[in-house]
């Protein structure tokens, strides 16, 4: 019986994807006229092939933009985190506990909210329409600094960075040294995070870019859909998008199952009282 | 414990040390989150108009978010979806999170991570897919009454539409706040459970009784997120608006700040909207997580 129940569960979550993976190999006709959940005349490397000629090679564009912004971002978001975290949770400062108190409200701030000012700030600035509008903003996660300082401060022994100290490290020294190589998963677990949140994020950079040579996968998809909408027939775009949407979501979760172990571990991090 | 150096616990004596590792995540916060609330505060107390230019306007912005008619239709339409989507949402999750935690084997693995899949989808990858599922042209589901001889669904329709909606968040996050869930249901110690079978207590009675009360917290926090999440629901209304033409510029209150921002240039009261959800989203998540911590203690 929980297996039934279990089987169901795994149904509901998969045929979507199914679906998208069986539409993917189809023309656009076909997708038209042919059962949803099965497959027609094979069409997956035609659709390809024309995926990434479309629009000049816009896919592409796309396709590197996303991975370089959200690359980026979990990068510098994870470097960010870990300092914080490790200047939090073994180090007192003047102000470290209002900083803390404050850290729980930030995670709390809604993302959207922030979206439209920090657009205008940054209107002013002169950087709106540029790379850095959708990474900079993206470096903001203050639940990875919150994770970050509660891991240090269970795994990373007093005893270990004292005796770097007392063997005359310096502290950056002792910080790359001594904490990283401990705070591994907990780092994995930060980049994993960070890097789905910007590699799915769709407000901001809606927000942030004009330019279609600068969009990531998420806007670049949307536009292509609106013009198949409005121009049905003209252009045999739907196929192409759901090619591209299936190649969108294939690095993600092909990440997820391999990562299993470090995913699981950042959930249950997560679940922390 | 003493470092010995010179008697002082090191971490207390080089204050200046902790202050540069949490430096630059400080001056990100200070750019990308203090900065954007004040500025938003600041603008959303003037207002523009041809005749007068920008000038100080006060509360008036946020005396007309509070009285406009298509603000309180869009929250009060995000409060009814949530009291039902929500609700169902963390209800299927923490029953699958006790299935798992329950039952082991082959099964078992593949909806841990079939589950866990769509949070990997992009929000509007998943409201396209669903849109093309939804629709009778491209999808196996809105002719399923035609079978029996009744009439199609009309996935986009006024009475359905909600519910297409909270379906797509459901498969989206679902399987996420499960796994959170779960984690917690590991971390509770076994002789917890034993206890309660000596005593006779049935499966279904460890669960309610012993094993829920037990992840409280995680249950309040996955709790948390979500309520954060759906007020600022978008991205699935937006995309929904391209196959259902009823989606109006203020289906929701983000989607209105976003449309009065972009479609009418109105950044004055865009702000005011912005900074009114954001301190309502804060004020009900923190106030969510006091309770809980209050309750914990009590």
């Amino acid at each position: 019986m929980p297996n039934l129940v279990m089987g169901a569960g795994v149904l509901y979550f998969l045929v979507p994807l199914l679906w998208v993976v069986v539409a993917a190999t189809k023309s656009q006709a076909d997708l038209l006229s042919s059962p949803a959940l099965w497959f027609a005349d094979f069409s997956l490397v035609d659709n390809v092939g024309k995926l990434f000629r479309e629009d000049g090679g816009a896919y592409g564009k796309w396709l590197l933009n996303t991975a370089v912004y959200s690359g980026a971002s979990a990068v510098g978001a994870t470097a960010l985190a870990a300092l914080a975290g490790y200047g939090l949770a073994r180090f007192s400062f003047p102000g470290k506990k209002f900083f803390e108190t404050a850290l729980l409200g930030m995670v709390m701030v809604p993302a959207t909210a922030l979206v439209l000012p920090t657009y205008l700030i940054l209107a002013e600035l002169e950087l709106v329409n540029t790379r850095w509008a959708v990474i900079l903003p993206s470096l903001l996660h203050p639940f990875g600094a919150y994770l970050m300082r509660v891991y240090i401060a269970q795994s990373v022994p007093e005893e270990l960075i004292d005796a770097a100290r007392v063997d005359r490290a310096g502290e950056a020294l002792i910080f790359w040294r001594v904490v990283l190589p401990v705070v591994r998963p907990a780092l994995v677990t930060v980049f994993l995070f960070t890097l789905v949140a910007t590699w799915n994020n769709y407000f901001l950079p809606l927000v942030m870019l004009s330019d279609s040579d600068l969009y990531p996968l998420t806007v670049g998809l949307t536009t292509w859909f609106n013009t198949a909408q409005q121009e049905a027939g003209t252009r045999v775009l739907f196929n192409l998008v759901i090619t591209g949407a299936l190649i969108a979501i294939v690095p993600l979760i092909t990440a997820f199952v391999l990562l299993q172990r470090f995913w699981r571990s950042g959930a249950s991090a997560g679940a922390l009282k | 414990m003493s470092t010995g150096l010179r008697g002082r616990r090191w971490s207390t004596a080089h204050p200046v040390a902790g202050m540069l590792f949490v430096l630059p995540f400080f001056v990100v916060v200070l750019v990308f989150l203090v900065a954007p609330l004040a500025y938003a505060f600041w603008l959303s107390l003037s207002t523009r108009s041809l005749a007068l230019g920008t000038r100080f306007s006060g509360l008036d912005n946020y005396v007309r978010a509070f009285t406009d008619p298509v603000l309180l239709d869009g929250a009060l339409r995000v409060v009814g979806f949530g009291l039902v989507q929500i609700p169902v949402m963390l209800g299927l999750a923490l029953f699958g999170a006790l299935l798992l935690d329950a039952v082991s084997g082959r099964v078992a693995k593949v909806f841990r991570l079939v589950a866990f899949m769509p949070y990997a989808v992009p929000a509007v990858v998943g409201a396209l897919m669903w849109g093309f599922l939804y629709s009778r042209t491209f999808g196996p589901f809105a002719d399923l009454p035609v079978v029996v001889g009744g009439e199609p669904l009309d996935f986009f329709g006024p009475g359905l539409l909600l519910v297409s909606l909270g379906n797509i968040v459901t498969w989206a996050w679902t399987g996420y706040n499960m796994i959170v869930l779960y984690s917690a249901l590991q971390g509770v110690p076994r002789e917890v459970y034993e206890a309660a079978v000596v005593d006779g207590a049935t499966p279904v009675q460890v669960a309610l009784r012993v094993k829920v009360p037990a992840i409280r917290g995680a249950l309040a926090l996955a709790g948390v997120f979500t309520v954060i999440g759906t007020m600022q629901f978008f991205t699935e209304p937006y995309v929904m608006a391209r196959f259902a033409p009823q989606v109006s510029g203020g289906y929701t209150p983000n989607l209105y700040a976003y449309n009065q921002a972009f479609a009418y240039s109105d950044f004055h009261y865009s702000a005011a909207i912005s900074f009114v959800l954001g301190f309502a989203v804060f004020v009900v998540s923190y106030g969510a997580v006091l309770v809980n911590r209050w309750r914990a203690r009590a």
